[in-house]
């Protein structure tokens, strides 16, 4: 099983970073567990050529960080059939998968991270709230990572939003 | 009862706009503007910072150009640094930054048509929004939609392989750059698999042209027709009059051709450009100063570059414009979606400056960085994909900055983009009793002709891109509806 961790937003922008950083912590983590299943991207935002770079993999863990009125984090399947709103400047993950199904016939299952965020001033720091934040929802990987096939395939495991 | 109705944001441009079109009694379009959100903060962020963070924090302001503003930092603190303005780098240091430039604009101009003007054009902007867009093309063209992901692609690697990274880039610095091409990515880019090389990108980059040139034909009134009217226009070129999207002088001239400036230098830039501030937004307003700012505000981008330049120095590129020029008996061109066909000419450009580069020995091998003595005061500027970008720079003696000016290309087009929102509101909307799907969009094709960048800089989940509110003349609001992404 091929596995891709995509995290997107601002590192510049405080807590945008979010997905950036869950992505950089997991690469560390995963490289020290071994994992030679799992790949690690990151980019300011989602964009067109995403729908490519998912198409080769079995299963696809998009982070992000969230103004959502969520308690810390919360994790959703992407299927591509929700209406689809486009600016290039947030193409969302939904828009990436119906591409990826258009465009090269294939399906991956792709989940949704959002990770709660609070500030987004013109710093590198997370906040601290946030960071708790992010630890928890690293610690809700990481045993997906190690069993995916388990945990994902169990309806129950999914942290609804 | 008059009305107010207002388009917030303008969908399928970069980032977050507003349109409001204020309706008459008699339902005619009184007054139209494009309201955008300009973050002056940056510049009061960077203050107190060494110089030579500027190249890397300048890439926090946007994630759709950060190549752009990465790069004109970088030109300003040559400056700064004492390694010339812009042609005073070692042949490697700024070969290198060409080919991350030439990325940038090949990815930016690739992602603009294929997935953002071709729904337009293969649909008509007047078909259903459920099927004009790019999921729409991906249906119907597949391989053009297919070939808009790759090129985009191909110019996201180049950028990877020369800045360093997605995220950041730290490829240039002061005076230079900080590594060579590896051999790995010069076979990758020159030999890579068949949809993933230089020759697939000029493959495609021709046959797009033509499929625009053939649209063209078939649709000239549109294409021609649609928010036309006169203007300056402005970038840089190279010394010679060449189109040079990397370094140059500064030229502008009028609607007829005429040269209002003549070929300066940009280090001189304040001489010459004033920014107008006006009460209803954020945004500035720059103009020429010689003409005042009623008569010398100007267009920039690549319908600007091409009325500017005298000739495009790569042979595909330069026979294609031959062909653009002979639209306007070699005048300027002044219409408004003859930005789509100028784009594609760039793209072509683009791809042909890359191969080149790529073929060029001077990226695997030579000096990076050159030094020289330092001075308080720098500008950079560079063609950016939506126009020309200034970075303006001033530091103290203990190296940190104390000034920062930025003209953004989008700002440069902030005139010009009201201007064609006010034809076009005039043209679909004067008389109408009811505003239609059809009348909205042709408001923001006019707006997407100039590829704007409207970045918030953020994007997290939870935002509202469009949110369309309908006032009455004492502002009370009529009507409000709220689009979300999934």
């Amino acid at each position: 099983m091929q596995i891709l961790i995509y995290g997107y937003g601002n590192p510049g922008r405080q807590d945008d970073g979010l997905g950036i950083r869950l992505a950089e912590r997991l690469e560390e983590w995963s490289t020290l567990k071994g994992l030679e299943c799992v790949s690690f991207e990151n980019n300011y935002q989602l964009n067109i050529e995403d729908a490519e770079a998912i198409s080769n993999q079995d299963l696809v863990i998009f982070a992000d960080a969230s103004e959502e009125e969520i308690d810390d984090f919360c994790f959703s399947k992407v299927d591509g059939k929700g209406k689809l709103s486009f600016t290039t400047h947030a193409a969302s993950p939904g828009y990436i998968v119906k591409l990826c199904n258009e465009l090269f016939q294939k399906e991956p299952r792709v989940y949704l991270l959002h990770i709660k965020g609070y500030e987004w001033e013109f710093k590198e720091e997370i906040s601290p709230r946030a960071l708790v934040n992010l630890d928890r929802a690293i610690d809700y990987l990481k045993p997906i990572l190690e069993d995916p096939s388990f945990a994902l395939e169990t309806p129950g495991q999914l942290k609804a939003c | 009862m008059s009305q107010k109705i207002t388009i917030e944001p303008v969908t399928r441009v970069e980032g977050h706009g507003k349109v409001t079109i204020h309706l008459d009694d008699n339902n005619n379009v009184a007054e139209s503007r494009l309201h955008i959100v300009e973050f002056r903060g940056f510049e009061r962020f960077v203050q107190g910072r060494p110089y030579w963070e500027a190249p890397v924090l300048v890439q926090r302001l946007c994630g759709i150009c950060p190549v752009s503003h990465h790069l004109a930092a970088a030109k300003a603190i040559d400056v700064l640094v004492g390694a010339g303005t812009g042609d005073g780098l070692t042949p490697t240091g700024e070969k290198m930054r060409r080919l991350m430039h030439y990325g940038q604009m090949f990815q930016s101009h690739a992602l603009h048509f294929f997935h953002l003007v071709s729904p337009d054009l293969l649909f008509g902007i007047d078909a259903d929004p459920a099927i004009r867009n790019v999921i729409g093309v991906a249906l119907e063209h597949k391989d053009l939609a297919v070939q808009g992901v790759m090129m985009r692609k191909f110019g996201q690697e180049v950028i990877r392989a020369t800045a360093g990274k997605k995220i950041h880039g730290t490829g240039a610095i002061p005076g230079g750059i900080n590594k060579h091409l590896s051999p790995e990515d010069k076979d990758l880019f020159l030999n890579g698999p068949e949809l993933q090389n230089i020759a697939k990108m000029l493959e495609w980059s021709q046959s797009i042209m033509e499929f625009f040139k053939n649209y063209y034909e078939k649709n000239q009134s549109f294409i021609d027709d649609f928010a036309t009217f006169p203007s300056n226009h402005l970038s840089l070129v190279r010394k010679d009059g060449a189109m040079d999207l990397y370094h140059g002088v500064l030229r502008a001239v009028d609607s007829e051709g005429k040269k209002i400036l003549d070929d300066v230098d940009y280090q001189d830039y304040e001489q010459y450009i004033e920014e107008e501030v006006r009460s209803w937004s954020y945004m500035k307003f720059p103009y020429l100063k010689s003409l005042g700012k009623e008569k010398g505000w100007y267009r920039v981008g690549p319908l600007a570059r091409l009325n500017t330049c005298d000739f495009i120095p790569t042979p595909l590129a330069q026979a294609e414009y031959e062909q653009y020029k002979a639209v306007t008996h070699g005048k300027p061109n002044n219409h408004c979606l003859h930005y789509h066909y100028a784009r594609l000419i760039e793209l072509l450009h683009s791809a042909e400056m890359m191969e080149e580069l790529l073929n060029d020995p001077d990226l695997m091998e030579g000096e990076l960085v050159v030094k020289g003595e330092k001075v308080n005061k720098g500008i950079g500027l560079l063609e950016a994909p939506r126009g020309t970008l200034f970075h303006h720079y001033e530091i103290n003696e203990d190296d940190q900055l104390t000034q920062a000016n930025l003209i953004v290309s989008t700002t440069n087009n902030n005139e010009p983009m009201n201007q064609s929102v006010n034809y076009v509101a005039h043209s679909w909307m004067d008389g109408k009793q009811e505003i239609t799907e059809p009348m909205m969009n042709a408001v923001e094709v006019a707006i997407r002709a100039y590829d704007p960048c409207l970045s918030c800089a953020t994007h997290a989940l939870g935002k509202m891109p469009l949110d369309v509110s309908l006032y009455d003349a004492e502002g009370n609001l009529l009507d409000r509806k709220v689009d979300s992404i999934d």
